[in-house]
């Protein structure tokens, strides 16, 4: 029964037709030509110790794991001081931490969470991360910090304060108020008509000279900025989506209970707008989180900047090594994004479920 | 209470008169920045001796750049390395959208097919495009494929013809002969009897139902004209093959590494996305509509083109022409692997070099916020004319 099932589906997806044969066999000469090498280059062909570059260069037909291994603490922390390292580490572990705990669904006192997550846990990165000298903690400047921890920094900061910042836009964009609208339809659609990089050149080259000379911006903090104003407009974008897809009943509703304009929006409107659009928005973060990668041109060594830096290294130069690098980057950020996707999609389900 | 301090306070709690207030706040901070930004960056480039004005325009470039589509060389002007940098970004976009467009709508339609495995297939591939950041993939391609290929004299060639070494794409480039302006216009005037032909089976068949075999005839027209022209005049091009001199290949139409893995990189990557689209376009047609299609006798064929197509572009179209801004955008990358773009030429070397960034980069932002807006407001006047009208 289960066979005769089996290939009834077989027959329906498989072999439907002629052409349909046709596809299905080609792809599986293509699948069984590629996967067993892929995978015997990632795994049993694959170099996995070595303290330079000379196994590599002599065995080309596997990966150069062992070139990843070498250079793992670099693309952790970049040059940020080994004995301070432990403070990366902490910082890293209290993120995850509080990640788990607003990301998983039915955890108790989420609000909590929240509230650590978007306002306790910026100043205690920030002063663990920069050091400070009234709790003895030296202090290391940011031309020290690079690899995946500044990768994850420039993210988080971006979702942490670009969310906010795109409610208000997009509350600012359904205003009455033709001031506050302008401004904020201007901000938006400027800040979406450019690429990115040009964002980044220009918080790097014109916000130290648009303000006084003394205040001059942090080199990190300018990247930063860029990506706060950049990933807010996009989130405006999102969360007006969820505005108007509300009913005019929810805002009569809250105006006839005598609510005012902060109250029906915190306590009507934004909770349900908001939670439509939960899946544009972590598309938003995915988005985000690539774009974390563009912030080398200002010369910020990020993630992927440390893995171009570590390639270059002449004791470690040879084709396969290169290709390594690459590949091992591109799962860093896919099992990130692909992560944030399935998360989403996850999201989504449940709250299909409730509206049905 | 004293009537005196109510009426104080009644204004506070007019609605119209707390959103003024909010207003002239909001337009007193803007204000306020504005000012300040301008007369603290005025201070600062006085300070720095950087240009306020626009006069390095007509200055001396000095600089080479290895692609440009209008005459340039190192003599040229600050503004002529802007046209170069323009036209360069607009080639990529002019290549990349075609082939982003057709490579995204066939894995979009393999998305959708019903043979599992491909679809699979297709579901793997738009994975890994859509969680790769896009500057990974051009470094990939571009350091660890293209700069790894042998040099011009082991250059992997096809049938003699096309060449691909660590120096670039080579292809036969066409040469103009004598006659080719009449094979241009033979080529034109089949298009347009095509199109006449065309319009003229659609009005028949509107007022009598009998069909006309329109591909035949233009498939005749558009092929028999220009080989007619070239049986009588001979072949209007000849095709400069790249030929290897010295250490070099010479001849030919040479695309440059970083354009290659510009083009590469944009077109794989943006597919993905545009796959996507398709596939949620074309799921967002009830079934009912092809059910109704088959039911009036429509083979699936025809169901597709005339019933759940037209539908699902109303649907596609919109965020399609967002994918073709994103493509635009895009391009700037470039200046990650050195392919002279807008950005790369003005926003980089022109900017480093004249140090005048505000004017730089407000250039720079105009052209794209230019495109951009061009492009949505021609997005409105195709929503206006497609958009569904309810009653």
């Amino acid at each position: 029964m289960l066979s005769s099932g089996a290939l009834a589906w077989a027959r329906a997806n498989l072999f439907s037709s002629i052409g349909s044969t046709f596809v299905t066999v080609g792809c599986v000469a293509l699948a069984a030509y590629l996967l067993p090498q892929l995978v015997a280059w990632a795994t049993t062909r694959a170099n996995w110790s070595g303290t330079d570059g000379a196994v590599c260069r002599q065995h080309q037909d596997g990966a150069c794991w062992a070139f990843v291994i070498a250079k793992w603490d670099y693309l952790r922390f970049g040059s940020y001081p080994l004995a301070e390292r432990w403070r990366v580490d902490a910082v890293e572990a209290i993120g995850a931490l509080l990640i788990v705990w607003l990301l998983w669904t039915n955890a108790p006192r989420r609000t909590w969470g929240a509230l650590l997550f978007f306002v306790a846990y910026p100043i205690l990165a920030l002063v663990l991360l920069r050091g400070s000298s009234l709790l003895g903690l030296p202090i290391v400047d940011t031309l020290l910090w690079g690899g995946i921890f500044v990768s994850l920094l420039t993210a988080v900061v971006g979702i942490v304060f670009s969310l906010p910042l795109g409610v208000l836009l997009a509350l600012g964009r359904r205003s009455s108020l033709p001031v506050v609208r302008a401004a904020s339809v201007a901000f938006i659609e400027f800040v979406r008509g450019v690429p990115f990089i040009t964002i980044l050149f220009m918080a790097n080259n014109l916000l130290p000279l648009f303000v006084p000379e003394a205040w001059a911006p942090d080199r990190l903090l300018r990247p930063l900025a860029g990506i706060i104003i950049f990933s807010a407009a996009y989130m405006a974008e999102e969360v007006r989506g969820g505005l108007q897809s509300l009913t005019r009943g929810q805002y009569e509703a809250a105006v006839a209970l005598g609510l005012n304009y902060p109250r029906m929006m915190a306590l009507v409107i934004l909770p349900q707008a908001l939670t439509l659009v939960i899946p544009g928005i972590v598309n938003n973060f995915i988005g985000l989180f690539m774009d974390t990668t563009l912030i080398s041109v200002v010369g910020v060594t990020d993630f992927l900047e440390a893995m171009n830096n570590a390639i270059k290294d002449p004791v470690w130069a040879g084709p396969t090594i290169m290709v390594t690098g690459y590949v091992f980057a591109g799962i860093f950020y896919f099992v990130f994004c692909y992560g944030m996707a399935r998360y989403s999609a996850h999201v989504e389900r449940i709250l299909a479920k409730g509206r049905k | 209470m004293d009537p005196a301090s109510a009426k104080r306070w009644s204004w506070l709690n007019d609605e119209r008169a707390r959103g003024l207030i909010c207003q002239i706040l909001l337009l007193g901070c803007i204000g306020a920045l504005a000012c300040g930004a301008i007369y603290n960056a005025v201070i600062n480039m006085r300070a720095r001796g950087i240009p306020t004005g626009f006069g390095f325009w007509n200055d001396v470039a000095g600089f080479d750049i290895n692609l440009h589509l209008i005459s340039y060389s190192n003599l040229s002007t600050y503004g002529q390395a802007f046209w170069v940098g323009l036209l360069n970004t607009l080639l990529i976009a002019v290549i990349s959208i075609p082939l982003a467009t057709l490579l995204g709508f066939a894995i979009g339609v393999a998305r959708l097919s019903p043979n599992w495995l491909l679809s699979r297939f297709a579901l793997v591939y738009t994975s890994i495009m859509r969680n790769t950041p896009l500057l990974l993939l051009l470094l990939f391609w571009y350091n660890s494929v293209l700069k790894a290929l042998p040099g011009p004299r082991q250059s992997i060639s096809v049938g003699d013809v096309v060449f691909l070494n660590n120096r670039g794409l080579y292809l036969p480039m066409p040469v103009a002969r004598e006659s080719a302006p009449w094979f241009l216009g033979a080529v034109l005037l089949a298009a347009a009897l095509a199109i006449a032909f065309r319009l003229w089976a659609q009005w028949r068949q509107d007022r009598t139902g009998t069909q006309a075999p329109t591909v035949l005839v233009a498939a005749a027209l558009i092929l028999g004209l220009p080989a007619l022209v070239t049986a009588a005049l001979g072949a209007p091009f000849v095709f400069d093959i790249a030929r290897l001199s010295g250490f070099n290949l010479r001849g030919g139409l040479q695309v440059i590494p970083e354009m290659a893995a510009l083009v590469f990189g944009l077109v794989t990557f943006t597919a993905a996305f545009i796959a996507e689209i398709v596939r949620a376009g074309v799921l967002a047609v009830p079934i009912g509509q092809s059910e109704a299609a088959g039911a009036l006798g429509l083979h699936r064929g025809l169901s597709m083109k005339l019933v759940v197509i037209p539908q699902a572009m109303r649907l596609i179209t919109p965020p399609l022409t967002s994918q073709y801004l994103n493509i635009v955008k895009n391009s700037s990358l470039a200046v990650f692997i050195g392919y002279p773009d807008l950005v790369q030429i003005f926003a980089g070397t022109v900017l480093n070099q004249t140090q005048a960034a505000v004017q730089v980069m407000a250039i720079t932002m105009a052209v794209y916020l230019v495109i951009s807006l061009a492009v949505a407001m021609a997005l409105n006047l195709f929503n206006a004319r497609y958009t569904l009208k309810g009653r």
